[in-house]
């Protein structure tokens, strides 16, 4: 490792679903705040075995959704019914119906964007350097190995109380990652 | 922690088994190895030869489109009275085609149909390469191509906006945001895929591109919470989105007045054609595909029979909207329909006609037979007629309905010229250029969703580690 020597976290490899899953909720009962499980795919109960709350992303995508809707409406009625009215076959010059696909459209697209800025904006994504990405064993976190990690900031780590919690829940390979 | 305490879980009764969406019980790790290993083996031979005539055939579209451009829409068979002729029918038959990546992303996902993870990402790969396919036409169509700004929201200069109370504009809003939103779906779909490339990269190279990408991306479960949300919302957006496209399309036709056009069912009409379409350009490449790159395990039997499933639904649905059009043409007793509708199969373009009618709603009936969803050269067979037919299926709506209008010193006849021909072929060549380049640098399976479904994946089977009594207890 060619890290700045300062210590990162305590990284503890499982090799099952299931062991990591039993591993974190003895983390999330040992009252750990600072520390993360790694997954190669999203392991069913994890979110409820660590305790985590339903995620926001719904609300950035609400806002986008809204905000498309009433664009998209505001917008055509300024154009074809405010700005620069045209006869065309003597139908209105403003209706909720002919506007509607647009501004459905506009709904979709920006609560889209909404949804996936809103998810990156909430991991803190993109980012170019992370500790764990250094480590040589953690590149097996997207293939099928399974690692919880508890930082050095966590108010509650001790290096020996710590190691000894995640060696009885069963991991196989403990060791310290650097900054 | 006692290792010696029975599985929790008990086989099902024997002839009751589920067939697994992965065959041999394979680990998430031989998934990975076997997906991103497709990427990094030497380029075989085969995709040369299929890459090499698709590159030519794009040097065509471009050569055909530099001509057009340059020329004018003269060069197409456009004359009167039909005034919208392959351009057109190519564009609706592109867009369809694209509609099945979305239903298999989108609509199955939502519906929790596992199987789909294993044909997912190409069929949304398809999806994006048809849309660019599909949104080439109605950009040159308009003739002077210079003035396409015109169909975006910005004023003129004598200050006219464009007319929201037309179809088409409704059609360049569907259009876009489908792409859009379909390239969104993918790319997010992407990241942990490209995050796995990543971490295998022995070269600089694609170390810094797949890791450009990746966005960072570590697998933290902090993360995986907010990404399943936000892939869950993408899921619920583009369902009523894949509806809304093609009924857009739809409309540009119904909400005129012409006998053959002006129809309600075209909205659900068109949305089951395309779907229908689309799944038969799934089964065209995933059947050969799953052969060369010896994906038997992923994309098992199971799939294939899953989707000759849905294709067989949607192209029954699509000779239902048939027989009703031929109904309501002779019920409404409006001469010029029943006149239209006659003529489709009797007329002077009986053989789209007929070619719509067996195509599409008598040949997916073969699929009723487990003989037929099982012999993958009948699949693959049907898969190209069905593309066909949906092909004639608009070229009928599209020249058949133009051709003999109200007034017969009006009727005229509609023929291809070379440079449609030739134009249409370039569309291929793009679409299999880009195709095979996405086979070639990214995961053609949606590696960690496949992971993902695996029971080796599932804390509370036995293959996931799973004891009794520890994975018990419920969170929350």
């Amino acid at each position: 490792m060619n890290g700045t020597g300062k210590p990162y976290g305590m990284i503890a490899e499982f090799t099952t679903a299931a062991s990591v899953l039993n591993a974190a909720r003895k983390v999330r009962d040992a009252a750990f705040t600072r520390w993360d499980v790694f997954t190669p795919f999203p392991v069913h109960g994890m979110d409820g075995a660590m305790g985590i709350r339903n995620s926001r992303v719904g609300w950035f995508s609400f806002i986008g959704g809204a905000t498309g809707y009433t664009s998209g409406m505001l917008m055509i009625w300024y154009m074809n019914a405010y700005d620069y009215p045209i006869v065309i076959g003597g139908k209105p010059m403003f209706s909720p119906f002919y506007p509607f696909i647009p501004s459905f459209e506009l709904t979709i697209l920006l609560a889209a964007f909404g949804a996936v800025l809103g998810m990156l904006s909430l991991n803190r994504l993109p980012r170019l350097h992370h500790p764990l990405l250094k480590n040589r064993r953690f590149g097996q976190a997207t293939h099928d190995k399974y690692y919880i990690v508890i930082e050095c900031d966590d108010p509650k780590y001790l290096e020996s109380t710590t190691r000894k919690l995640l060696e009885t829940a069963g991991s196989q390979h403990i060791e310290m990652v650097e900054e | 922690m006692s290792n010696n305490l029975p599985n929790q879980v008990l086989p099902p009764p024997p002839g009751l088994e589920r067939i697994p969406l992965v065959e041999n019980q394979r680990s998430p790790g031989w998934i990975t190895d076997k997906v991103a290993g497709i990427i990094e083996a030497k380029t075989p031979a085969w995709w040369w030869w299929a890459f090499i005539p698709s590159l030519f055939l794009t040097l065509l579209l471009l050569t055909m489109l530099t001509y057009l451009i340059s020329s004018g829409v003269g060069v197409w068979g456009l004359n009167h009275p039909v005034m919208w002729g392959w351009a057109i029918v190519n564009f609706v038959w592109w867009i369809g085609i694209g509609h099945a990546g979305t239903l298999i992303s989108a609509v199955l996902f939502l519906l929790r149909q596992k199987w789909r993870t294993s044909i997912n990402r190409a069929a949304e790969a398809m999806t994006i390469f048809a849309v660019m396919c599909a949104g080439i036409y109605p950009l040159v169509h308009i003739g002077r191509v210079w003035y396409g700004w015109w169909l975006f929201p910005i004023p003129n200069s004598n200050g006219i906006w464009p007319q929201f109370r037309s179809p088409l504009m409704w059609d360049v809003f569907a259009v876009s945001t489908y792409f859009t939103v379909s390239l969104l779906f993918w790319y997010v779909g992407l990241i942990p895929d490209l995050a796995i490339l990543r971490d295998r990269s022995k070269t600089r190279a694609r170390q810094f591109f797949y890791g450009l990408f990746a966005l960072g991306w570590t697998g933290s479960n902090r993360h995986w919470s907010n990404y399943e949300k936000a892939y869950l919302i993408l899921a619920g957006l583009a369902t009523p989105l894949v509806l809304s496209v093609h009924s857009t399309v739809s409309m540009d036709f119904s909400v005129s007045q012409l006998p053959g056009w002006h129809t309600t069912i075209f909205p659900p009409y068109f949305v089951a054609g395309a779907i229908y379409s689309g799944f038969g350009m799934v089964l065209t490449l995933m059947v050969p595909l799953r052969k060369m790159l010896k994906l038997e395990e992923i994309v098992t039997m199971r799939h294939i029979d899953l989707m000759c499933k849905v294709t067989l639904a949607t192209g029954s649905i699509v000779g239902y909207a048939y027989c009703m059009e031929y109904f309501i043409a002779w019920y409404s007793g409006n001469p010029y329909e029943r006149w239209t509708f006659w003529h489709r199969l009797f007329g002077k373009y009986w053989y789209g006609g007929w070619a719509m009618l067996v195509f599409n709603a008598m040949v997916p009936q073969l699929f009723w037979f487990k003989k037929c969803r099982q012999n993958l050269v009948i699949v693959f067979i049907i898969s190209i007629l069905a593309n066909i037919g949906m092909w004639f299926e608009r070229f009928v709506i599209v020249a058949g309905s133009l051709y003999q209008d109200f007034v017969p010193s009006n009727w005229g006849y509609y023929k291809p010229t070379w440079v449609d021909v030739c134009t249409y072929l370039g569309t291929f060549g793009l679409f299999f250029t880009l195709f095979l380049l996405f086979l070639r640098f990214l995961p053609l399976i949606a590696t960690s969703e496949v992971k993902g479904i695996t029971p080796q994946a599932d804390p509370h089977h036995p293959l996931g580690g799973a004891r009794s009594k520890e994975v018990l207890p419920h969170d929350k």
